[in-house]
């Protein structure tokens, strides 16, 4: 059960993540030309192939309970900033993620840069392809690392990973536009909700906590969250409707 | 040094984010949950609890820091 949950995680943060790495790469590509832009996603992704393939292997050789304590807590807080976020955008505390404005001021940043071409290449185009793609994948990169290490399965949460990257830059290079119809908000309160799920249960084994169930815990962790993350939702909206009302 | 304080702030960011009180409960409800474990108690419920009130306690700051 717990694989698929792992696979489900790795591959739900990182196809949120390429699709924002999309849109900037396809707004710098449509704008000053596909070359350095390309260059700038191949540079990126052997970086961060090279952060997996190093520091997995590495975290894997401390001791199950310290390396669960140390990565659950991690994952715990990392999660709940996801998870904070996705409940303060569902309740209309924070803007949503619109990738249609973020490509519109990509374009017009791209296009109003200057052209500085040397050893053939235009190095704004391959710099900020290569910024975007490295930032936004920092984040898969520590959830395959924290998820894989801890369950000894780096390579199914790599694969998670890679399968959204091939399916998001399939899709993309298909419809050549920002992939505006991706749920990304509710992707992303998903995720959040896995990670916090995953964290509170390792840190806590890490702890010393034997789980009633063992992993079967991880299901009732997980409606907990879930249940609570939707009743703030629900709370939080109608604060702010309610402050609305009292200032119109 | 410049460049150790934007890498360290990057780090921070990443990790902690917008609300340091979250990682510092989440550290202080870890320890107490490894506190009464080792004394022979059950606390599998403390940090699902914990985390809970952390949650509703930081969304609550944000949300009247944004009205």
């Amino acid at each position: 059960m717990s694989g698929v949950f792992l696979f489900l995680a790795a591959f739900l943060a990182s196809a949120v993540e390429m699709v924002e790495a999309l849109t900037i790469v396809l707004a710098i590509g449509v704008t000053r030309g596909w070359r350095s832009p390309l260059i700038g996603v191949g540079a990126a992704t052997i970086v961060l192939a090279a952060i997996i393939a190093a520091l997995g292997p590495a975290l894997q050789l401390l001791p199950i309970d310290v390396l669960r304590l140390v990565v659950g807590a991690l994952l715990l807080t990392f999660g709940l900033q996801w998870l904070r976020k996705a409940i303060l955008r569902s309740s209309g505390y924070k803007p949503l993620h619109d990738e249609e404005e973020v490509f519109r001021a990509e374009r017009s940043e791209a296009a109003a840069a200057p052209k500085e071409g040397r050893i053939g290449m235009d190095w704004y185009g391959f710099t900020i392809a290569f910024k975007g793609v490295l930032l936004e994948g920092l984040e898969v990169a520590f959830i395959v690392i924290t998820f894989g290490s801890t369950q000894g399965r780096l390579g199914l949460a790599a694969t998670g990973a890679g399968a959204a990257l091939v399916v998001v830059a399939t899709v993309g290079a298909l419809v050549h536009a920002p992939l505006a119809r991706v749920p990304e908000n509710t992707i992303k309160f998903a995720v959040g909700l896995l990670l916090t799920t995953f964290g509170t249960f390792w840190a806590a084994e890490g702890a010393g906590v034997n789980w009633p169930g063992d992993e079967l815990a991880l299901l009732g962790l997980l409606g907990f969250l879930a249940a609570l993350a939707l009743l703030l939702v629900r709370l939080l909206r109608r604060e702010r409707l309610a402050l609305q009302t009292g200032q119109a | 040094m410049s460049v150790v304080r934007s890498f360290a702030a990057f780090w921070w960011d990443f990790i902690v984010g917008d609300d340091w009180r979250v990682a510092a409960g989440i550290a202080c409800a870890l320890a107490l949950t490894a506190a009464l474990t080792h004394n022979g108690l059950g606390a599998w419920w403390l940090l699902p609890l914990a985390v809970a009130f952390l949650l509703e306690r930081s969304l609550h700051r944000a949300a009247r820091q944004s009205a």
